[in-house]
């Protein structure tokens, strides 16, 4: 967008100033709807705060009332920090009317991923974006259950090791668990499994995430193929690395498998290098669906206001 | 005994390991039967679990033909206290909810895996089974791609997360008996004050045995094994030849050679869908360093493209995969089976 129709840009903050804060600002920087007053951090040396202080965003390391001491006030909060900062933040930036994008696995607010039900949460005070490989899979899981029942679904993301903070690492089970939750209350599967990987290898491999289903063994498959494409289509409008690495594949029941047939779905995920390297596809997504969620919130208001 | 004989504990794992070689098809009655002969032989410590681990049962990994907790309950009533049962957790696959039903249920070992190079991820996990009262054992898998010092760093995390015993794990059979010295040398100077080293050994190379040696030379001091080999790849270092050959070696294992080779012949070989042997998939696991857990993936994800195993294997090598990509092997089979076709027929 240029010159006189430019639409005037919602004030937004950013709490955490790690991997996921940083790539988020540098998203948020680009972004033509949002506008970032400031962000905050717990270590005043981090190189996220020192980033931000070099693009001229107002930093503070004072927690929330670094927040609402900034200059200006934002009317949404991106929280990068862990489960435990967000769940303690959480009501303040309620008290304080900000609506907040969480990050974490806190999940205080219901699950968002963008292609499949932002539609319904815009006005939520406060809004969970799962996880990496739940933004990776959940979509893939809900395009095959708009044309078929998912008896089951199950995700492996593997992503490299330079990738995974110290967050991801002290407390795997969060993962493993809300992006379960996720693939059955958004993605609309019976039951999940999800499984995550770390691989060390050098050069860094980019995040992979595969998708097996569990589907009836006469579901039309030219739909589910056509649901998957679309949806990958969507998803790559905003993470323009999310790709097929191979056609679905089709596999017929198998002993053990209680007389269902499986599609699986292999996905690569390319990051767009903001702050960590391509290989990152896993930060980027998750900061990628979040600037999204934030525009489309923005887009709302200005609707609303019109 | 002298006061200078060696001992090392055994924890036989044909109930683990074995799952892969079994295709996770193991009954009741086969675990019944195989915990009441090692019991009885005098082996102190048994795994059960899925191969990969608690709730490993999955489509990445094959399901369970019985439910792991229902083996397990079956394998401690077995052993009426007479041998710890033991489970195996890898983070990202189980979590500490389905460790806390395991230790309900009597297991009385936990044993953490990680990647050689990522063994903080296991910290809550160890920390939680202390909490719970178990034995805590930290494994590294796939040792071979971390250098001696490296993985003793590692080694030193997992001992600060309350392991009490960290394993070199050789998953993919490829260490030899110099690295096997080099490792368990580099872990017990970090962590040796601490806690114990243990080695899990394959015989992809046919250096399960030796390698155990050299590890018990070095001052390990709990060891894996597997009765008949039952594991993944071409088998583990067979628990009655590691009681054998121990035993000639003056190494204290506490278990009766007799009654370990009749559970081998009567009780496990019966059931085994076949021998583990060190066929041309089987020696590519070890000389390129893959995961030995890949083999079976390997092979039907070969019937299903008509591709052959082995160069899956190979390309998994290439790659560098680690333990858990088991998924990947479909991808690199779809890409091996198109590229073929692209050359036209062979």
């Amino acid at each position: 967008m240029s010159g006189a129709t430019a639409l005037p840009k919602m004030p937004v903050a950013i709490v955490g100033s790690g991997n996921i804060g940083t790539d988020l600002m540098i998203k948020i920087q680009r972004s033509e709807l949002l506008d970032l007053v400031g962000m905050v951090g717990i270590d005043p040396d981090s190189d996220g705060l020192a980033r931000a202080r070099r693009l001229g965003v107002e930093t503070s390391s004072y927690g929330v009332e670094g927040l609402l001491a900034f200059e200006r006030r934002p009317e949404i909060v991106f929280e990068a920090t862990s489960a435990g900062a967000h769940i303690a933040n959480a009501s303040r930036y309620r008290d304080a009317g900000i609506q907040a994008i969480d990050l974490t696995p806190a999940a205080i607010g219901p699950f968002v991923v963008p292609p499949v039900n932002l539609d319904e949460h815009l006005n939520a005070p406060n809004l969970n974006m799962v996880t990496c490989g739940g933004q990776a899979t959940v979509p893939i899981v809900a395009a095959i259950s708009a044309v078929t029942p998912v008896h089951y679904a199950e995700i492996v993301a593997t992503i490299a090791s330079r990738s995974a903070g110290p967050g991801t690492r002290a407390n795997i089970d969060e993962f493993t668990e809300t992006t379960s939750r996720a693939l059955e209350m958004v993605g609309g599967a019976g039951r999940s499994k999800a499984i995550i990987v770390l691989n060390p290898v050098s050069p860094p491999m980019i995040m992979r995430d595969t998708v097996f289903c569990s589907i009836d063994p006469d579901a039309d498959r030219s739909l589910i193929v056509d649901s998957i494409k679309q949806m990958v289509n969507a998803v790559a409008q905003y993470v323009p690395g999310y790709r097929m690495a191979e056609d679905p594949q089709f596999d017929e029941p198998q002993a053990g498998w209680g007389g269902r047939a499986r599609v699986t779905t292999l996905l690569e995920v390319e990051g767009n290098g903001d702050y960590l390297p391509p290989y990152a596809g896993n930060l980027d997504i998750m900061t990628a669906a979040a600037t999204r969620v934030g525009e489309r919130i923005s887009l709302a208001r200005l609707e609303v206001r019109a | 005994m002298s006061e200078r004989e060696v001992r090392a504990r055994i924890t036989d794992t044909t109930l683990r390991d074995g799952s892969h070689a079994m295709r996770h098809q193991f009954l009741p009655e086969q675990v019944r039967g195989t915990v009441r002969g090692l019991v009885a032989a005098g082996v102190p410590v048994i795994e059960v679990a899925h191969g990969d681990g608690l709730a490993g049962s999955s489509f990445t990994y094959g399901f369970s033909a019985t439910d792991e907790f229902e083996l397990i309950q079956i394998a401690v009533a077995e052993a009426k206290g007479d041998a710890k049962i033991a489970a195996l957790l890898l983070p990202g696959v189980g979590t500490i909810q389905e460790l806390r039903t395991a230790i309900d249920l009597g297991v009385g070992l936990i044993r953490v895996a990680t990647h050689c190079s990522e063994a903080d991820i296991a910290n809550q996990h160890l920390t939680a089974a202390r909490e719970l009262g178990a034995e805590t054992v930290g494994f590294l898998m796939m040792s071979h791609m971390l250098q001696p010092a490296e993985l003793a760093q590692q080694a030193g995390i997992m001992a600060a997360s309350g392991a009490q015993c960290v394993y070199i794990v050789d998953s993919a059979g490829a260490l030899t008996p110099d690295d096997t010295t080099e490792r368990v040398t580099a872990l017990l100077d970090v962590v040796g004050a601490d806690v114990q080293v243990g080695f899990h050994g394959h015989n992809n190379l046919a250096l399960g045995v030796a390698n155990s040696i050299a590890a018990v030379r070095a001052g390990a001091r709990q060891i894996d094994g597997a009765t008949r080999a039952l594991g993944a790849g071409a088998g583990n270092s067979p628990t009655e030849v590691l009681t054998a050959v121990f035993d000639r070696l003056g190494i204290h294992t506490g278990i009766d050679l007799e009654q370990i080779l009749d559970v081998a012949e009567t009780v496990v070989r019966p059931y085994m869908l076949k021998e583990p042997v060190m066929d041309r998939n089987s020696v590519i696991l070890g000389y390129t360093g893959v995961y030995s857990s890949f083999l079976v993936h390997a092979e039907n994800a070969a019937a299903r493209y008509g591709v052959p195993a082995y160069r899956i294997l190979q390309e998994a090598g290439r790659r560098r995969f680690v333990g858990g990509q088991e998924d990947l092997l479909i991808d690199v089979a779809v890409g091996l089976a198109k590229s073929g076709t692209e050359d036209g027929p062979r």
